[in-house]
């Protein structure tokens, strides 16, 4: 019996030639990665289970993104137990203000992760190295300790449900609107407990950043992992990165699918989510004219610098709104460096925005732009959820960088055709 | 979590319950439980505090927990004395954290279904069994997956992974 991509990589680390959904099977890790707001717990959790040594301290990533700049001495003191933690037991990947960055933008840029991988990340969108064709997934805390103890964890085999976006993607479109389309049309627990593979040639021909925007979001459909098939694109990208070759796996063709979608994106409409579901999508004509307090570009689901090359493209010689607040957060230094180089951070700063350092900050409510009592933000983020970003009465809608940077000039949900006629 | 008899009210909530309004990450700079308690359900339920009481049970309709991949979650329900969840359907991560730190949950649409706000509820976690003491009503909730047995049996992860260790040395 034919394999999806997410079996033979789970049969390939459980050490078995083949695996069938439902299964439960131990599997080998090849990178285990923990952030500020996770791995405090973990270090305790680890002492408790009287683990002397990590499986392996190069297969360990530690990343300070969540709540840095430390934003208060709590913060301040979980990333403390954090380093103390990387320190002791000679954690190689250990990422600190200065070198680091939002972890699902970091890791993968520093090649730590390669195609047919497995990979567990204490945080949910770990999802996003699916785009370079690995299986990753999120865990907790306590899963996370286990996983540095034994190098290994408990997988129950997914069954995989199949995307194949076709058709070609018009101008202000982008991995966001792919990823917002399908998460509408699965719902929040659509794909709950289930792989995604994400085909066709939309995909083939979408640029790694846009991939790791679609992978990010699996999760919010409620998918264990997503995956796009490694492929030249994925090898460019990784050349001079990865120091591993990896496993570019492709499904048997007499795989077996739970379901197959087929959609065909010539014509599709830039997206928006909708408060508070990242489900509750809608065709931004439909939201347009809505005042925005604040937009934020960033996070792990798009803070690349290709994002912020469509932002700058929009925002050069138009300004930022007075009413309205721009934050623009460079997802990782090496981000930040091209934003320098591009000329780009020059044009956000000209245009009113604000340059934050590279953190999670508002995308989890924690600081660095955080909203009041019934403001409204339009995020590049990957959730909304009701208190989310900040106070439980403030909303916020989600959508491309493309929206994001038009919304930002005119001070209202905007269509950046419209805009850029 | 063997056979062991619960005994509360019943809280109810909807679909996609998710970890921010469970609890919103501007308290995850705690991770003990019963500090994060103190705001368990805040943005969703203000009164959720108020109206438990030890030992109640949530009663969630599907996907509950989803959303990110903080333990600080079903640590904060089990700071607040939730001596159980029960849910039409659990998100992945969340259903994982709760067997790891050893908060009980079962998987039972029926039960979900058919118990409402206030009811008084029974559960014996060893065999699986729900009963709605306001109606007599009595379901089963899906068994747990073998391995995943072995992971409960060891109490916990913690536990596991210590027997782990100590089978790996003395081998
Ligand atoms: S940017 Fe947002 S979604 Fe991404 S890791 Fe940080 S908090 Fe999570």
């Amino acid at each position: 019996m034919g394999m999806t991509i997410a079996e033979k990589i789970l049969a390939a680390h459980a050490g078995v030639p083949d695996v069938q959904p439902a299964e439960l099977h131990f599997a080998k890790l090849d990178l285990v990665m923990g952030t500020d707001i996770t791995t405090a717990l973990s270090a305790e959790v680890f002492a408790q289970m009287g683990a002397e040594q990590v499986f392996d301290p190069d297969k360990i990533a530690l990343v300070n993104d969540h709540f840095v700049p430390a934003k208060d001495i709590a913060a301040a003191t979980m990333a403390q137990t954090m380093r103390r933690f990387a320190e002791r037991y000679g954690i190689r990947h250990y990422f600190e203000l200065g070198s680091s960055g939002i972890c699902h933008t970091l890791i993968p840029d520093e090649g730590l992760v390669a195609p047919g991988d497995l990979v567990v990340g204490a945080d949910s969108h770990t999802c996003t190295y699916g785009a370079l064709g690995a299986f990753a997934s999120g865990v907790g805390s306590t899963d996370m300790a286990a996983a540095w103890a034994l190098g290994e964890t408990w997988f129950r085999v997914p069954e995989t449900i199949r995307v194949v976006f076709g058709g070609r993607l018009s101008e202000w479109v982008g991995g966001k609107d792919l990823i917002l389309r399908l998460v509408a049309d699965l719902g929040e627990e659509g794909a709950r407990y289930k792989a995604l593979e994400f085909t066709g040639d939309t995909i083939e021909a979408l640029p790694m950043a846009g991939r790791f925007t679609v992978c990010n979001m699996a999760i919010e459909a409620g998918a264990k992992t997503g995956i796009i098939p490694a492929d030249d694109v994925t090898r460019a990208y990784l050349k001079g990165r990865g120091t591993r070759p990896g496993v570019y796996h492709r499904p048997d063709p007499d795989a077996r699918y739970l379901r197959t979608l087929e959609y065909d994106v010539s014509g599709l409409e830039p997206l928006v989510a909708c408060p508070y579901s990242p489900a509750n999508v809608k065709p931004v004509s439909q939201v347009e004219r809505l005042p925005v307090d604040q937009v934020v570009l960033g996070s792990c689901t798009n803070g690349r610098v290709e994002d912020f090359r469509v932002a700058a493209a929009i925002l050069k010689s138009r300004g930022v709104h007075p009413k309205l607040r721009l934050i623009a957060i460079p997802g990782s230094q090496a981000v930040f460096r091209q934003l320098l180089d591009e000329g780009i951070a020059a044009v956000l700063a000209e245009a009113g925005a604000t340059i934050s350092p590279p953190t999670c900050g508002p995308c989890i409510g924690g600081h660095m732009g955080v909203l009041g009592p019934g403001e409204r933000g339009l995020f590049t983020t990957n959730r909304n959820f009701k208190g989310r970003n900040g106070h439980p009465t403030s909303e916020v809608y989600l959508s491309g960088p493309a929206v994001a940077a038009a919304t930002a000039v005119t001070g209202k949900i905007t269509d950046p055709r419209i805009l850029m006629g | 979590m063997t056979s062991h008899i619960l005994k509360g009210k019943a809280i109810k909530y909807g679909d996609d319950v998710n970890t921010d309004v469970i609890i919103p990450a501007r308290y995850c700079t705690s991770f003990r439980a019963e500090e994060l308690a103190l705001h368990c359900m805040e943005d969703l339920d203000p009164d959720f505090l108020r109206k438990r009481r030890p030992g109640d049970l949530i009663v969630a309709d599907s996907n509950f927990g989803c959303g990110s991949s903080r333990e600080n979650a079903p640590l904060a329900i089990k700071g607040a004395g939730i001596s159980c969840v029960i849910a039409k359907s659990f998100a992945r991560i969340f259903y994982r954290n709760s067997i790891n730190i050893g908060l009980p949950i079962l998987e039972s649409p029926e039960a979900a279904e058919a118990i409402a706000e206030g009811h008084d509820v029974e559960v014996d976690l060893g065999a699986g069994r729900i009963r709605d003491l306001t109606t007599g009503a009595s379901f089963s909730a899906h068994p747990f997956p073998e391995g995943i047995q072995a992971i409960m049996a060891a109490g916990g992860m913690v536990g596991f992974v210590r027997a782990r260790l100590a089978a790996d040395t003395t081998a």
